[in-house]
């Protein structure tokens, strides 16, 4: 097992492990609309990550104790495939993807419009199918694509990006030995319209003017990713009027 | 539901007698199939594969562990399906249903029984240590015909499988032993008629379910029926044949798929 000593993470020139800068994101791929049962899916290609995100509902939620007679309650399922990770994981929902899919829920709640449909669920389900840092930003983002693919009514495409410390440095999008090794990370998802912070989570240790820095630096990533997701909507929607 | 499901069965009973499928088919036509592999990097061999709407990711993962008490010097594998909510309306979340271990098992007894993974190479210590491979499948998109494009994908993410010798320190890696796959093909009768590949209206509807594998010399290597509609001794013949026919093209596309 390497030790936090043994890794260089940056260079005198601010060159990273993987060679990007410190404001540098991973490379980012999104695909809107390519599932066929699912009211809206998505998949997104984040540096190593692979994520799908599929969005059922409005429909009737169940257990009927569940129904709120006022809102459609959001229900995100996070998972990750057994064979997304290094040591094969195994199948079903553990208390990680369980806290996660519950911030993930919290977050899309804020934007999704969910007093026009009471008594129904709202069921997005994301999948990971390879892990590589930053799963839940990758979900967060692939589930808002999907939501809006499905046409759910939304104030906004939620939209999330990390940011971290890695050596003393504050960088964008931390990678896996960057997660692994390094000094904080701290995921955010925003509206990017009204830039409300939706999802906050942070481990490690920052201090005051680091946190700034690190949340100006990951809202800043957040808009970066929200034009990459606007295109990829616009994209499939576009090739369906050169169809017709 | 009924209402639904009885209004689909009229309207594909009247084209099957005219000898039509909804979407154009013969009766003995697979929808187009796509292998793409390599798709979960993290994985030790994965693949996706996609029979029409159907899509199905399968992913190998292999590690090191006791053999069976009756199987000391053999390998062990596991294959598990996951009906995950993603892939249609119906499922839900949880443990595995019937269905999912329905699947799960004839994947399985598909790949184990037909001896395809050369498990008596995957010996490391004798009565202690043996390669320990786990198949997983995820259906990701479900419009039909669950158990060929699983097994096809748990196949093509196999026939894609480094053993990571390098990561347990023994020795370099290297392609998993395989043997020539057996190919599964699956077929409904609805209304008096067989047909292969069923899309999801057609499993809807139907009487009786019949999966054969077959292999390279056209033996048969697994079979399972399904549902509670019974099937003449005529028609099984009939989709062994079309088994043979049907799997030569889809072992073509696999062998392509995996650049052999």
């Amino acid at each position: 097992m390497k030790s936090k000593s043994d890794v260089k993470l940056i260079d005198g020139h601010g060159k990273r492990i993987d060679g990007r800068m410190p404001h540098d994101l991973r490379k980012i791929k999104i695909e809107a609309g390519i599932l066929h049962r699912a009211e809206g899916s998505c998949y997104l290609e984040w540096g190593g990550n692979k994520v799908l995100a599929a969005v059922y509902g409005p429909r009737e939620a169940v257990p009927k104790h569940t129904q709120n007679p006022l809102r459609a309650i959001v229900n995100a399922r996070y998972n990750m495939a057994a064979f997304s990770v290094e040591d094969r994981k195994r199948p079903g929902p553990d208390r990680r993807s369980r806290e996660i899919s519950k911030v993930i829920s919290e977050a899309l709640e804020k934007v999704i419009l969910t007093d026009k449909f009471p008594r129904a669920s709202i069921d997005v389900n994301i999948e990971v199918l390879d892990a590589e840092a930053g799963t839940r930003c990758a979900g967060l983002t692939a589930a808002g694509v999907a939501l809006a693919d499905a046409g759910i009514p939304m104030k906004d495409i939620p939209v999330a990006c990390a940011a971290g410390k890695i050596e003393g440095h504050v960088v964008l999008d931390l990678g896996k030995e960057e997660d692994n090794f390094g000094d904080a990370d701290l995921p955010v998802a925003i509206s990017p319209r009204t830039g409300e912070i939706l999802l906050m989570q942070m481990d490690g240790h920052l201090t005051l003017k680091e946190f700034d820095e690190a949340l100006d630096l990951a809202i800043k990533g957040c808009h970066i990713v929200s034009d990459i997701q606007k295109k990829a909507i616009m994209s499939k929607y576009e090739s369906v009027l050169e169809v017709e | 539901m009924p209402v639904i499901s009885s209004i689909k069965r009229e309207y594909l009973s009247k084209l099957a007698e005219h000898g039509k499928r909804a979407d154009g088919r013969k009766f003995d036509e697979f929808r187009k199939i796509e292998i793409e592999t390599g798709v979960a990097s993290r994985a030790e061999g994965s693949a996706r594969v996609k029979i029409g709407n159907t899509q199905v990711i399968a992913g190998v993962k292999m590690d090191v562990g006791e053999p069976y008490p009756d199987a000391t010097d053999c390998g062990v594998l596991t294959t598990a399906a996951e009906l995950i909510p993603m892939a249609s309306p119906d499922f839900e979340a949880g443990p595995p249903r019937e269905d999912a271990i329905e699947l799960a098992r004839v994947v399985d007894r598909g790949v184990r029984e037909s001896e395809v993974v050369e498990l008596e190479k995957l010996c490391i210590t004798a009565g202690e240590k043996v390669w320990v491979i786990f198949v997983d499948i995820h259906i990701l998109d479900y419009d039909g015909n669950l158990f060929d494009a699983a097994s096809l994908a748990a196949l093509a993410a196999l026939f894609t499988t480094k053993v990571p010798a390098k990561r347990f320190e023994l020795g370099e890696d290297y392609p998993l032993p395989l043997r020539d796959p057996p190919v599964s093909c699956t077929f409904v009768k609805y209304n008096g008629v067989v047909v292969a590949d069923p899309s999801l209206d057609e499993e809807e509807i139907a009487e009786a379910r019949l999966t054969v594998a077959t292999d390279k010399n056209e033996d048969i290597r697994a079979m399972q029926k399904g549902l509670s509609g019974s099937l003449t001794r005529e028609e099984i013949k009939k989709v062994i044949k079309s088994s043979v026919d049907n799997g030569k093209e889809i072992r073509k596309i696999l062998y392509k798929s995996i650049g052999k």
